[in-house]
């Protein structure tokens, strides 16, 4: 937009009001603006009764997998004042007078309007339950819901330790809820009132597969029972809810996700006309019937093909439909949308797209299923061979490309289309097969011919770009996997290459290099740069960016390759980044740190002495890491030898702080002394340490184990972390604390010991095989093809076939590891580069001095600023 | 270029030595230097070198400190080459110094003193 948006409207410009900020209304002022009718041109107003701007709503679940409100929103933080929009925050419209044509709002503030759009979107459905008010009640449709759930959940969990919920509705919305409070750490059910699960979306057949997978994550299902009465303890908190057929569940929490109904009670009030079952009346340009001064979009609208649609992608067409009539343009008009859906539930893969139940007349279902694997999945073909739609449960891969393949004859037999892929069925059917006017984004309407355009004419060269240019992949994020195919083929087709090498003097990625050094059972740097080297690299002497790459894949694989587990041996010491180099942390005055293992951060007021009497006699700066264990900073080199001759001496091993490898596995006190600890977290903590010490990888990884859903270790932050149930161990993946946080996801729940141990070694192994350079776990589990499902079938149901081999690379490091300190001191040609000066090994290191703070001390910079230093040398005291 | 290779490798027993101006340093064996690592060295008049063996045989040197944090580091760095030029990349902040001339490869106004090389058969005594 130009400078000019700024400005007030000019006297006679018309006024816009829009009654609801959701996802479609913000979608309208995107339109509004995209047709210059914002700014000078229209004087706008917004009345949003939620207390924050626009936000994703499809995406609220992901709320508890760590985005926060300000990820969710879908409002651009300068978009309001660019467009000269007046947005009021918490103020909701409370009455219309259609003849002044005036809006009020709660405040009071009145506005008169041109034109009156309403967006107000649909309100959850509470069935009329005797009890439905108790404390411990709640819906799932807003942020301030969650926060509500979340804040209710945690304090049962603190007064009791465990507690459980029940969702009532099991169809899409109430099958989320259930991930969500399974997320949360309750004992969830849910309860449908159907004979089956998601009944509007999956027929029979997809039901049982469905209900299958949701049990095995440990739900609760109860089908064809209704919630009868929500029974409240003399407090009025919930305790349990009565169902139909006379059966109990106790449970502390209710959720109900029993439908949505459209929020058309302002528009009732002022005389618009509404269906019989709700939904503000309109025509094909999403005009009121009533009056052609008010519009109606999104789920609070009943369209012209008398549907209410509760999914956002047909919102989105009206929220332009709407803006296309206010602005006189010509539109096709809004008759009707796709109503295909995937489940974006934990764990759970679901789909439903185009005539799913097979109403259409004559037509053939074409059923695949495998009651083993939980996966069911059925086409509804026509009988002219045309795609009607179909059910995917277990497998939804093919979604991306089965559902913009409706309404066509696919080009390919349908039993192909549903076999799974390697069951004699023939290369998969890429996005690519698909002409140009397949819609590949629902939410957005993006066609696949708009996706290239992107590529070619608006010379966008990432998905994030194509992204961002085109919307597509912005809404569900279900597309974005045929989006990216799509992308990176039409680069390649323009000859542009998607360059995936390591760096300059390897084409191939770190995860090929594995694959590479493992199969050919290659031990050297050299052997691997003289064979699969660019021809330019193969002479030089390598970068700093693939000598350490290759370093740490020779070391993770060295058990199994016969390799040197010693990292300092032969060629790989000149692989080593410097703090492995020298088995210390470099720190800015070229001094080192030292970290000896702490395992679980349990130490033994001996140790604790030992500690202190080396930080004592060596003067080092001593501090209490984030890692639960202590760091000693301020060695020289020619000091480390001496100060790790105590430490050995002592019992104490390398931390490997220095190292891409594990760093901690924190722990909280547990079981054994805290009064909410359900399993003992210090020993578990300690196992995994000790079982993972010394592992190379291709970032650091850190873990924690907890004692109870409290969390008191922080092992949602780690890579790997474990939290304590009644039944077990739930096991979390993909944590990151640091520049980009992120929560981890749960693997897998309810864990003997040793199936804990189990997936934790082929999860590790797993990421070492296949993450790029310094890519920690969360980097990487969002990277990977198909995330987090695809990492679970591999690690847990085995799908690549690949864990035994997994399990035997983490037996053989588990049975190799060697404490590189005690190594390191057991042989004199192993001391010797512990040096400051190759000519004067006796020499200390001028340049390293310290000054004093807070009774230590800290490196004297000012030292160090100067151009040069006054030294010792060694024929005497100079100064230069 | 292979010939060379073989040759300078083959001089297991002799000594790198480093020029300063007052004269030719005896450095260490040439075993005492790992190909693609480095090793400090403590100047007569207190300043610092690093002293380097790349793959194919050849020694460079050239001042430890690094002047974008001031700490005497550089020798503690990983080698590589960027089109031919040998380099090692600060371990503290990563910038690439080419190591037979000084000039940092990535901040070309930033340059670095370096010392002349050469491997004698037998020790020489600093001079
Ligand atoms: C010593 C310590 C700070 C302290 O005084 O507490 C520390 C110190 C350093 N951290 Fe850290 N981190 C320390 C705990 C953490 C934690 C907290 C934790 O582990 O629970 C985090 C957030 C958790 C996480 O990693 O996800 C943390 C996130 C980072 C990051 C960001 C990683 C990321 O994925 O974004 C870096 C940078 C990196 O690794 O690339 C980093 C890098 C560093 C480096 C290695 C920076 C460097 O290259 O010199 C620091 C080295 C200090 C040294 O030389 O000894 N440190 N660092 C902590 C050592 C823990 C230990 O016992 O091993
Ligand atoms: C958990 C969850 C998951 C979902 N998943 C999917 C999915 O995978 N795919 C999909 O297509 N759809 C999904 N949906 C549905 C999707 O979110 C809705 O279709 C979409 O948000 C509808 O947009 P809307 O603008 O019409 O309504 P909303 O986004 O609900 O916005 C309406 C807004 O109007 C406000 N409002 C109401 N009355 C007034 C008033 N009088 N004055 C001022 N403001 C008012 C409300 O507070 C609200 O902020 C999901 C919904 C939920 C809750
Ligand atoms: S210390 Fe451990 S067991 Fe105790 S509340 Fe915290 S997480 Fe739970
Ligand atoms: S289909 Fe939902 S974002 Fe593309």
């Amino acid at each position: 937009m130009t400078a000019e948006a700024n400005t007030a409207p000019t006297t006679g410009a018309p006024t816009i009001v829009l009654v609801g900020h959701g996802m479609v209304g913000q979608r309208f002022l995107e339109a509004l603006a995209d047709r210059g009718l914002t700014g000078a041109a229209a004087r706008v107003v917004v009345l949003c009764e939620e207390p924050r701007p626009a936000y994703d709503r499809v995406q609220l679940t992901s709320y508890f997998a760590g985005r926060t409100p300000e990820d969710l929103s879908l409002v651009e933080a300068d978009f309001m004042a660019r467009h000269g929009i007046e947005l009021r925050l918490g103020d909701p419209a409370e009455t219309v007078d259609r003849a002044a044509r005036t809006v009020t709002a709660r405040s009071g503030f009145t506005v008169r309007y041109d034109q009156l759009v309403l967006a107000t979107g649909s309100y959850p459905f509470v069935p009329p339950v005797p009890g439905k008010d108790s404390e411990g009640c709640f819906v799932y449709r807003t942020i301030e819901d969650l926060l509500a759930i979340e804040e209710y959940a945690q304090r049962l969990q603190e007064q009791r330790g465990a507690a459980s919920g029940a969702v009532v509705g099991g169809g899409l919305l109430g099958l989320e809820a259930a991930g969500a409070l399974q997320g949360l750490g309750l004992d969830t059910h849910v309860v449908e009132f159907a004979p089956r699960l998601m009944p509007v979306q999956v027929d029979e057949g997809g039901g049982r597969a469905l209900r299958r997978t949701i049990e095995d994550m440990g739900v609760t299902v109860h089908t064809g029972v209704g919630g009868k009465e929500i029974t409240a303890g003399p407090d009025g908190a919930v305790t349990g809810m009565e169902l139909s057929d006379g059966s109990r569940i106790d449970t502390d929490l209710v959720i109900f996700s029993a439908g949505v109904r459209p929020r058309d009670q302002l528009a009732r009030d002022c005389g618009l006309a509404v269906g019989e079952r709700g939904g503000i009346v309109v025509d094909a340009s999403c005009r009121t019937v009533t009056d052609p001064a008010v519009y109606a979009i999104g789920e609070c609208a009943l369209a012209a093909d008398g549907r209410v649609y509760g999914l956002v992608a047909p919102g989105y067409e009206m929220a332009e439909t709407a803006a296309a009539a206010i602005a006189a343009a010509d539109t096709t008009g809004f008759t009707g949308a796709d109503t295909s859906t995937k489940l974006k539930l934990l764990g759970v893969d679901v789909a439903s797209f185009g005539d799913a139940h097979g109403t259409a007349e004559g037509c053939l279902d074409v059923v695949y299923a495998d009651s083993r694997s939980g996966v069911y999945k059925k086409l509804v073909i026509g009988q002219d061979g045309t795609l009607l739609g179909g059910v995917l449960v277990g497998d939804a891969e093919a979604y991306g490309t089965l559902r913009p393949l409706t309404g066509t004859v696919p080009p390919i037999s349908p039993e192909q289309l549903v076999l799974p892929a390697g069951a004699g069925a023939p290369v998969a059917l890429g996005p690519s097969a698909l002409p140009d006017e397949a819609v590949i984004c629902n939410c957005h309407n993006v066609t696949k011919g708009t996706i290239r355009a992107a590529v070619t004419e608006h010379s966008c060269g990432t998905v994030p770009e194509v992204k961002k240019c085109t919307k597509a992949g912005t809404g569900c994020g279900s597309c974005v996997k045929a989006l990216t195919t799509l992308v990176n083929d039409e680069l390649e087709l323009n000859g542009v290459t998607v360059e995936t090498g390591l760096c300059g003097c390897f084409p191939h990625t770190r995860a090929e290099l594995y694959e590479i050094v493992r199969t050919l059972r290659l031990t050297s740097y050299e052997q691997l740069l003289a064979s699969h080297g660019r021809p330019e690299a193969k002479d030089g002497d390598g970068c700093e960016i693939c000598k350490p790459t290759v370093g740490s894949i020779i070391a993770s694989l060295a058990p199994t390759l016969g390799a040197s587990g010693y990292v300092l041996d032969g060629e790989q010491a000149a692989l080593q980044d410097t703090n492995d180099h020298f088995l210390a942390n470099l720190q800015r005055n070229g001094s080192y740190s030292i970290v000896p293992r702490i395992p679980g951060g349990e130490i033994t007021p001996e140790k604790l002495i030992i500690i202190g009497e080396v930080a004592r006699d060596f003067g080092l700066y001593t501090k209490i890491t984030g890692g639960q264990r202590i760091d000693l900073f301020g060695a020289r080199v020619d000091q480390l030898p001496r100060i790790w001759a105590r430490l050995v001496d002592a019992g104490f091993e390398s931390g490997h702080a220095y190292g891409k490898a594990l760093r901690t596995v924190k722990s909280c006190v547990g079981q054994t002394w805290c009064r909410y600890g359900v399993q003992d977290s210090v020993r578990m903590a300690i196992d995994l340490e000790l079982r993972y010490r010394g592992l190379r990888s291709p970032h650091k990884l850190k873990s924690a184990v907890s004692g109870c859903a409290r969390e008191c270790a922080e092992a949602r932050g780690k890579d790997f972390g474990v939290i304590a149930t009644s039944n077990g161990w739930n096991l979390y993946v993909g944590g990151n604390g640091g520049a980009d946080p992120r929560h981890a996801d749960l693997l897998a729940q309810d864990l003997s010991d040793a199936e804990l141990i189990r997936l934790i070694d082929r999860f590790l192994m797993f990421y070492i095989r296949t993450a790029d350079r310094l890519e920690r776990t969360s980097a990487w589990l969002e990277r990977i093809e198909g995330g987090l499902d695809h990492v679970r079938d591999v690690v847990v149901h085995d799908s690549l076939g690949l864990c035994d081999e997994l399990e035997s690379l983490m037996a053989a490091h588990v049975s190799a590891y060697r404490d590189e300190w005690a190594d390191t001191l057991a042989d004199p040609e192993r001391l010797a580069r512990f040096v400051s000066f190759v000519n004067a090994p006796e020499a200390p290191d001028p340049s390293v001095r310290f000054v004093p703070e807070r009774d230590q001390m800290k490196p004297d910079l000012d030292l160090l600023a100067g151009p040069t230093l006054p030294v010792r040398t060694l024929e005497g005291t100079v100064s230069r | 270029m292979t010939d060379t290779l073989a040759l300078d490798r083959s001089l297991t027993t002799g000594t790198v030595e480093l020029r300063t101006d007052r004269g030719w340093l005896a450095v260490c064996a040439t075993t005492g230097l790992v190909p693609g690592r480095g090793v400090a060295v403590l100047l007569p008049d207190g300043r610092q070198a690093a002293v380097f063996l790349d793959r194919a045989g050849r020694t460079y040197a050239i001042d430890n400190r690094d002047p974008f944090t001031g700490a005497y580091v550089l020798s503690r760095g990983l080698t590589g080459s960027a089109d031919g030029h040998p380099y090692v990349a600060s371990p503290l902040l990563k910038q690439r110094f080419d190591l037979a001339t000084g000039t940092c490869l990535d901040d070309p106004s930033v340059s670095i003193p370096v010392f002349e090389t050469r491997t004698t058969p037998e020790a020489a005594a600093a001079a």
